[in-house]
């Protein structure tokens, strides 16, 4: 790569391919684009088609399918069910997991590596292995298919996540504004409140929408957990899926495509303010700290 | 004079436990750790204990642990979850390597590419599912691109065996490897590699000799995540694969258990199992990763 | 916070405990109304510690702070009544300069129209009137110092805590600043605790000099007391008394003079810090007290090693006959290689057992 050996005043001008490696990483990467385009526009063409047997497109178009899907799946209550569940995880578990992440960040205590595995075991075991037992238990208190088991199912996955998120932020804040906080008179709630609050929304904002990215796609907990009224989009796309007998193909179809939809309104919101790396990137040191 | 004040007066317990960082603001951490306590750690030993106690008392405590290892149909669903999970998580991260090192930097597009990539990782296992069981069927875009390009001249069968399900995860879990990899070699301060340049290291050299040694801590838990997102895997196993047969995995035995059979011990004696295995592939990995270097990737001042 | 004067503050046996180490021990001082003090010492003497102990950001381990007869030691940072100002400024990022200097007027419900005219006086004292709508990121680190030192002020707190305020400035800006404080104090005669590792800054600004050295204080004084005789080796070192020597003390001369030998040199000492001691002893002396030519009997001959040229004078690396180093400031031009015979005058020979 000959690229690599450029001094350093030119290094700010963007690369581009030059060598047969980047080729061959060029070449990878726009497969990989081809087949993720085909998956969706698989889901899209199929929706809108009426009848798609053997050839490479559906024989007609209609949007009839979207119908049956919004009728047939009741829809309607299932967006419903999502918004409030997606809505109440983020506030929850802001409001539960931006404390912890304060003390977490300012403070060292014996046990402290031992409260973040904590926090951090719920992201590294599959979803389904505490949340068949956390169903069982709430089928036992009578929450199992309640909207109210589904929240409570949803927050156990996303505390942790906004105390990885917040954490890292809230230690880059120089701890001495709110010592000089303090040294101005200010008591421990006005320190929070007028001083740390403003500096962490940024945190709070990627923390927020993150989780809301999260709990939408999220499909273990609520599967396990939800009953008939209690579904979101996301688990009751997949029985819709797994029924395909029932219900016309391309009726499901429609009914992803909107799940999809919904997704990437979520997700459009949420990139204007956090990078796409960041949506990632905040698992990055679970064994530090 | 002084010398008497410091002498002898111990200091309140609150200033010794201040001392240690035991104060006030600890209790704010009270909230968050109630809640897992009550919801992830009660349940998950209520479940360890509940995989004891076997429906009926069959067997005795290890009852349903001796039926699941008897069974070969069920004991087979570890050597599946492995036999899909593996392959798919070290595909993810050795992909992401060469991609990765390639888009340090600023490199054209980079920013579109990374946001078509999170679109991925955001629509979830279930609607890949959905999209591929269109896409990889017999009739489907891919078979009839291969069959009109003469590469193939029967369907091949990529959906309702593993295959599909390996394929789900790597639609879903390459990006985030991906993306992962590349936050990491971001924090890997290029002035070192230009330091190796100058001492004569070629591409391939510099890559091998400092690269990839700062950048293999990052890699170690990069695949632990990755592993971890295909270890569960459920959704696309029941939808894409085939539950019954080659994609009975450890996840979809443990639903069955408890939905179809309403087997709740068993149900969680499969859990038990599977976090076992799974835990037991991360410790070993962040075990090897302990014994890299992994302290600062960002060089001095940077 | 209501207003109160005092006559003194006082600090006894204040001690610091880590839950390993013990980063401060056994502080004893007592600060007058309107004196500026500064803690002197290295990095990680201890005196950060103290500062923060002061503030009460720290708890302490054991000793009490008291104004007069007033403990505050018991008592939050928020409700001692003292300002700080930290090294790295420590301005509230979302907040413009006014509000940041009004910041802790509002915590103590002051009225808005004081509040104003505080203000307005305060970031006129620091000559920062243009800059009051600007957020701290726009403007240089002088600037933002000055920020720093008027929200600490415009309170009119009843002592101010500097924690190495000019640290973070370049050189430049340093000395103006120091000019500046300097100014500061004289105006607003606040009482002032000021923690440094910069001697000349100390030597500069303070009324009395603190120093300290692991934990413990060594010398507590006037500037030009510890300057000048400095109470033992770690002083002596820390205050650029750069030639440290181990002789040997022969008993004391005529005049209460104290004769010391070794390495090849003879030395007379007069007020030396040992006493009438005998034996080993270490000799201290600042390389600009040594200069070229005999002194008062004083006299050693050396062959230059070195040669630095700083700007308005030199300084020397040089070697005795027996092979002991010495370092001498000197405006006259020598060459390396070159024999000189070089003195000290016996008041400025500390020797220490």
């Amino acid at each position: 790569m000959t690229t690599q050996v450029l001094a350093a005043g030119q290094r700010p001008r963007k690369r581009t391919v030059k060598s047969p490696f980047g080729w061959i990483v060029w070449a990878a990467v726009i497969f990989f684009f081809i087949n993720l385009f085909a998956v969706v526009a698989a889901v899209v063409v199929n929706s809108f088609g009426t009848q798609w047997f053997d050839t490479w497109l559906p024989s007609g178009w209609t949007l009839n399918y979207y119908a049956t899907a919004w009728q047939s799946y009741q829809l309607s209550n299932i967006l419903v069910v999502t918004v409030q569940v997606a809505l109440t995880v983020v506030v929850v578990s802001l409001v539960i997991g931006a404390p912890a992440a304060y003390v977490l960040a300012r403070r060292n205590f014996p046990g402290k590596k031992l409260l973040m595995l904590c926090f951090l075991l719920p992201i590294m075991v599959p979803p389904i292995t505490y949340g068949i037992p956390l169903a069982t238990l709430l089928y036992q208190l009578h929450l199992g298919g309640t909207l109210a088991g589904v929240l409570i199912a949803n927050i156990v996955p996303a505390i942790p996540f906004v105390i990885l998120v917040l954490t890292p932020f809230i230690e880059q804040i120089d701890p001495n504004i709110e010592s000089a906080a303090r040294m101005c008179g200010a008591r421990t709630w006005q320190v929070l409140l007028r001083i740390l609050m403003p500096l962490i929304i940024p945190g709070l904002l990627a923390a927020a929408l993150l989780v809301l990215v999260q709990t939408v796609a999220l499909f273990e907990m609520t599967f396990l957990v939800s009953g008939p009224g209690s579904q979101t989009l996301v688990v009751a796309l997949y029985y819709a899926v797994f029924a395909s007998g029932i219900r016309p193909a391309q009726a499901i179809s429609a009914m992803a495509v909107i799940y999809m939809l919904t997704t990437l309104v979520v997700l459009v919101i949420a990139l204007r303010y956090v990078s796409p790396t960041q949506m990632v990137a905040q698992v990055r040191e679970p064994s530090e700290h | 004079m002084t010398a008497a004040v410091s002498k002898g007066a111990r200091p309140s317990l609150r200033h010794r436990l201040a001392d240690r960082g035991f104060d006030r603001i600890l209790l704010l951490v009270l909230p968050a750790l109630t809640f897992m306590l009550v919801l992830f750690f009660y349940p998950a030993v209520y479940g360890g204990v509940l995989s004891f106690q076997p429906l009926g008392g069959k067997g005795g405590p290890f009852g349903d642990y001796a039926k699941f290892f008897g069974d070969p149909y069920m004991r087979e669903s570890i050597w599946n979850t492995f036999r899909i999970a593996l392959p798919a998580a070290l595909f993810n991260v050795l992909a992401a390597i060469p991609i990765a090192v390639r888009m340090r930097g600023r490199v054209r597009g980079k920013r579109t590419m990374n946001t078509l990539l999170v679109v991925p990782i955001s629509l979830g296992t279930v609607l890949v599912s959905e999209g591929l069981l269109t896409y990889l069927g017999p009739r489907g875009w891919l078979n009839r691109t291969l069959m009109g390009l003469g590469i193939i001249h029967q369907p091949i069968q990529l959906v309702h065996n593993m295959w599909g399900v390996i394929i789900s995860l790597i639609i879903t879990g390459f990006p985030f490897a991906f993306l992962l990899t590349l936050s990491y070699i971001s924090g890997i301060n290029p002035k070192m590699e230009e330091a190796a340049s100058t001492l004569g290291a070629g591409p391939w050299k510099r890559f091998r000799y400092v690269t990839l040694p700062l950048l293999a801590p990052g890699l170690a838990i990069t695949f632990c995540l990755t592993f971890v997102l295909a270890f569960a895997v459920f959704p696309s196993a029941v939808l894409l694969g085939n539950p019954a047969g080659d994609s009975h995995v450890l996840a979809v035995a443990a639903a069955n258990a408890a939905f179809q059979q309403y087997d709740y011990p068993m149900a969680s004696a499969i859990s038990v199992i599977t976090a076992v295995f799974e835990l037991l592939v991360v410790a070993l990995v962040l075990a090897l990763r302990s014994r890299l270097y992994s302290g600062s990737t960002a060089g001095g001042k940077g | 916070m209501p207003k109160a004067t005092f006559s003194e503050l006082r600090l006894e046996g204040v001690t610091r405990a880590f839950a390993k180490s013990v980063a401060l021990s056994d502080l004893s001082l007592t600060v007058k109304n309107g004196e500026f003090v500064a803690l002197l010492g290295p990095s990680g003497c201890g005196k950060s510690t103290a500062l923060n102990c002061l503030a009460g950001l720290l708890p302490l381990s054991a000793g009490t702070i008291s104004l007069d007869d007033r403990r505050v030691d018991t008592l939050a940072p928020e409700r001692r009544g003292f300002g700080m100002v930290f090294q790295n400024y420590a301005l509230f990022p979302h907040l413009s300069v006014r509000r940041n200097v009004a910041f802790g007027l509002q915590m103590h419900k002051t009225p808005k129209a004081e509040i104003a005219r505080r203000v307005d006086a305060a970031l006129n004292l620091v000559q920062l009137s243009a800059h009051g709508n600007k957020h701290p990121s726009q403007l240089s680190g002088g600037q933002q110092q000055r920020v720093a030192i008027a929200r600490a002020v415009v309170m009119e707190p009843q002592v101010v805590l500097m924690d190495e305020p000019l640290s973070n400035l370049d050189a430049k800006l340093r000395h103006e600043m120091r000019g500046e404080m300097q100014r500061l104090h004289r105006e607003l005669g606040l009482t002032t605790v000021y923690v440094t590792h910069d001697q000349e800054e100390a030597l500069s600004l303070a009324d009395r000099l603190v120093v300290l050295h692991d934990g413990r204080v060594q010398q507590i004084g006037k500037p030009e007391e510890v300057y000048l005789r400095p109470v033992n080796t770690f002083v002596a070192d820390f205050m650029g008394y750069r030639n440290l020597l181990a002789m040997t003390a022969d008993g004391e001369g005529a005049g209460g003079d104290l004769h010391v030998s070794g390495l090849g040199m003879s030395l007379t000492a007069r007020h030396p810090i040992a006493g009438d001691a005998r034996g080993a002893v270490t000799v201290a002396i600042r390389p600009d007290d040594l200069v070229v030519g005999e002194v008062e009997g004083n006299r050693i001959d050396v062959l230059v090693q070195s040669v630095e040229y700083l700007g308005k004078d030199f300084e020397l690396e040089v070697q005795t006959e027996q092979g002991a180093r010495l370092f001498l400031r000197t405006s006259e031009h020598l060459s390396i290689g070159q024999r000189v015979t070089i003195g000290v005058r016996p008041d400025r020979v500390m020797v220490y057992s």
